[in-house]
């Protein structure tokens, strides 16, 4: 391939190239790796939001890509929205104007009315919903509005506790006539085998794909488990099994359930704990352990006051695989991987309808 | 100089097979089992000779019941997923076989709810205490001291506190560890957390100690004999009955880096109490736990080293959820 002179030449003057083209290749390589982190800043940038005293190391971090583009459901909402009818007074009610009105909507007026069927159409991606008072898309959309309305009224502490945003059908349902972060019931998960054994060590959504227990949701958010398994005293009698001292499957249990919390919230533990002491005795929580704390008694009643009996209202495509329940909420339901649902869009000040069981106010 | 720069062991005798003495008679040779062959690639890691084994009665005892131990496990996995393989190839890190439920307490529960739990565990029991005799026996019958003996039984020791002598405290086997790779991981990070925080726990702290330092040992153990093997570092024996230059230059260069160097004996006495220290102050440690002391952070706060920390919780505190977000009006 090359000429005699060269490969003799090169026989005559044996050299190692490899150790130079090594030496050069990395140093070149690692000045050009600088260079461009120099030029061109930290590519996984984060910024982080402290959460507790310094020397703790309590914060929330995010990429700063993350933080720079807003949930885009924000802007599907603000789309869909519309700011109230002043009533006159004298105007035509829903109730006489318009057929198979929602119980509980008859005195709105007609403008109102038909301002808030079209956003809820919208918002559950159902375009003929109240139209036939026979499906039982109608019965459920009755009980949803009660729901709403309870949600605004009654649990004020949670839904608004940093500042007024309020719910409507969009905060969860997005566009889906069913919410895309609902639950339902799947433990056992294990075949062959009982008890402890049975409810965990499989990939499930429930277990957030941890080998933990696949069953806190239903233990937690349905029934009425005790979420906390910290003795409160450095020596306290009792053995696992008795009433009141958690076990190590306990405290998986309840370590899934906080899982599912933090993926929910987009946080970590550090949003409501120090992570040296996770129990809410110890003093070292946050603002949010108790706004969250009532998000489980919210949830609570959600699930067993409006949603798990709807399993006889729902037709079985709804209905959970294993049990055939109905579906149910839980935290990621309305947050949607964030910290607050919307992160923080007052959706509630258009739609005094849905904001409690009073009628609305519409400020006059 | 680039024939000391390798990463694997530079040194390969293959030849005719190495028997080893025997001064009984020709009762070891006896024992000695398997026709010994070369290997170029184990040569690369340590000797190129693969056996001859002497796994004797206690060995046969140990991988039987060790199997055993092993099959039930897997097949116990097996049964969960329907004896489905590919689901148990795609859920294989995330199965287990568990512990019984706290409600049994120390009685035999059913096989499928902690029953085959139990007996794997007493045939894991037989395998590793089989396993630990031969080591005594073996150095024995070599006429050696009993120190990977008891080096072993330091882990041992660890090993019967998590699976037998906790539980037994405790008066439930449902605080055992699961068989499992992500279920025991599980169950380490309850354990703490049930716990009020094993970082806390002081043998926690001196378990640590002696682990982190094992690895440093071995770094400056490893780093310095490696150093002088173009010495003849490498030849341990050698070094120790007839001092050379190699084992001078080791010592001499960490005496002129920290006024204090081992010997050729001693770095072997430190090794082997921090490797040996690391289980013993752990396992005192997971035994105090649930039997002594049911929330180490409170036992911390009692014994005036958990350190309070001024300032608020929560992040209003410290900003606002519309500045992070970058949506501040």
């Amino acid at each position: 391939m090359f000429p005699k002179w060269f490969d003799k030449w090169n026989r005559e003057n044996p050299r190692d190239i490899y150790r130079p083209a090594i030496v050069i290749g990395v140093a070149g390589g690692a000045v050009f790796a600088a260079a461009v982190l120099v030029a061109g800043g930290q590519p996984f940038a984060t910024d982080s939001m402290q959460t507790g005293p310094r020397g703790t190391g309590m914060s929330v971090p995010e990429f700063k890509v993350d933080l720079a583009e807003a949930d885009p459901d924000i802007e599907r909402f603000l789309a869909s929205t519309s700011e109230p009818v002043m009533p006159e007074g004298d105007e035509e009610t829903a109730g006489e104007a318009r057929e198979n009105v929602p119980p509980g909507l008859e005195d709105l007026t007609v403008e109102n009315y038909d301002r808030l069927l079209a956003a809820m159409r919208e918002w559950t991606g159902i375009s003929d919903l109240f139209e036939d008072p026979d499906n039982y898309q109608s019965s459920v959309g009755y009980l949803m509005i009660g729901m709403t309305q309870n949600l605004n009224e009654e649990w004020d502490g949670h839904v608004n506790a940093n500042k007024e945003v309020g719910v409507t059908c969009y905060t969860c349902h997005r566009g889906n006539a069913v919410p895309n972060n609902v639950w339902f019931k799947i433990s056992p998960v294990n075949d062959s085998v009982e008890g402890w054994s049975a409810n965990q060590n499989r990939v499930t959504m429930q277990s957030q794909y941890t080998s933990l227990p696949s069953d806190a949701l239903e233990k937690y958010l349905l029934e009425d488990e005790t979420i906390a398994v910290h003795d409160l005293e450095s020596r306290v009698a009792g053995r696992p099994g008795d009433e009141d001292y958690a076990s190590i499957q306990q405290t998986e249990r309840t370590y899934s359930l906080m899982n599912y919390f933090s993926n929910s919230l987009g946080v970590n533990c550090l949003f409501c704990h120090n992570s040296r002491a996770f129990y809410s005795a110890s003093g070292q929580i946050t603002p949010q352990w108790s706004t969250a704390t009532l998000g489980i008694d919210m949830v609570q009643e959600l699930n067993n006051t409006y949603l798990a009996p709807l399993d006889g209202t729902l037709p079985d495509h709804r209905l959970g695989p294993v049990y055939a329940d109905a579906p149910k909420a839980a935290c990621a339901t309305c947050h949607n991987g964030y910290q607050q649902p919307l992160q923080g869009t007052n959706v509630i000040k258009d739609w005094p309808e849905l904001a409690g069981t009073e009628g609305p106010d519409y400020g006059n | 100089m680039a024939e000391y720069q390798n990463i694997f062991t530079q040194v390969q005798v293959q030849g005719p097979p190495e028997m080893g003495l025997d001064d009984t008679g020709g009762r070891l040779m006896g024992e000695r089992a398997g026709k010994p062959g070369f290997s170029t690639l184990i040569g690369w890691l340590g000797n190129a000779q693969l056996g001859p084994i002497n796994l004797g009665m206690l060995g046969v005892v140990s991988l039987v019941t060790g199997t055993l131990w092993l099959n039930i496990i897997g097949f116990n996995m097996l049964a969960q997923v329907g004896w489905s393989i590919p689901e148990f190839l795609r859920q294989g890190f995330w199965l287990a076989l568990e512990p019984p439920g706290p409600e049994y307490g120390l009685s035999m529960p059913p096989l499928n709810d902690g029953g085959w739990y139990i007996i794997s565990s007493f045939l894991l029991l037989v395998s590793v205490l089989a396993w630990w005799a031969r080591s005594y026996q073996l150095a024995a019958s070599h006429k050696m001291g009993k120190h990977v003996f008891w080096a072993f039984g330091s882990a041992i020791w660890l090993f019967l506190v998590l699976g037998l002598f906790r539980p037994v405290l405790m008066g439930s086997w449902s605080e055992a560890v699961p068989y499992g790779i992500f279920p025991h991981l599980d169950w380490t990070t309850a354990f703490s957390i049930r716990y009020g925080n094993l970082y806390y726990n002081p043998f926690h702290c001196l378990s640590i100690v002696f682990l982190y330092g094992s690895v440093l040992l071995f770094a400056m153990h490893g780093a310095t004999i490696l150093a002088v093997t173009r010495f003849g570092g490498d030849r341990e024996l050698e070094q120790i009955y007839d001092r050379g230059t190699a084992s001078e230059r080791a010592a001499l260069f960490w005496r002129w880096t920290m006024g204090f160097n081992a010997t050729m004996e001693g770095i072997h006495r430190w090794a082997w109490w921090f490797a040996v220290l690391t289980p013993i102050t752990g396992g005192i440690g997971i035994l105090l736990t649930g039997t002594v002391v049911d929330n180490w952070f409170i036992w911390a706060q009692e014994h005036n080293f958990a350190p309070m920390y001024d300032g608020s919780y929560g992040y209003e505190n410290y900003g606002s959820y519309e500045a992070f977000i970058g949506q501040e009006d």
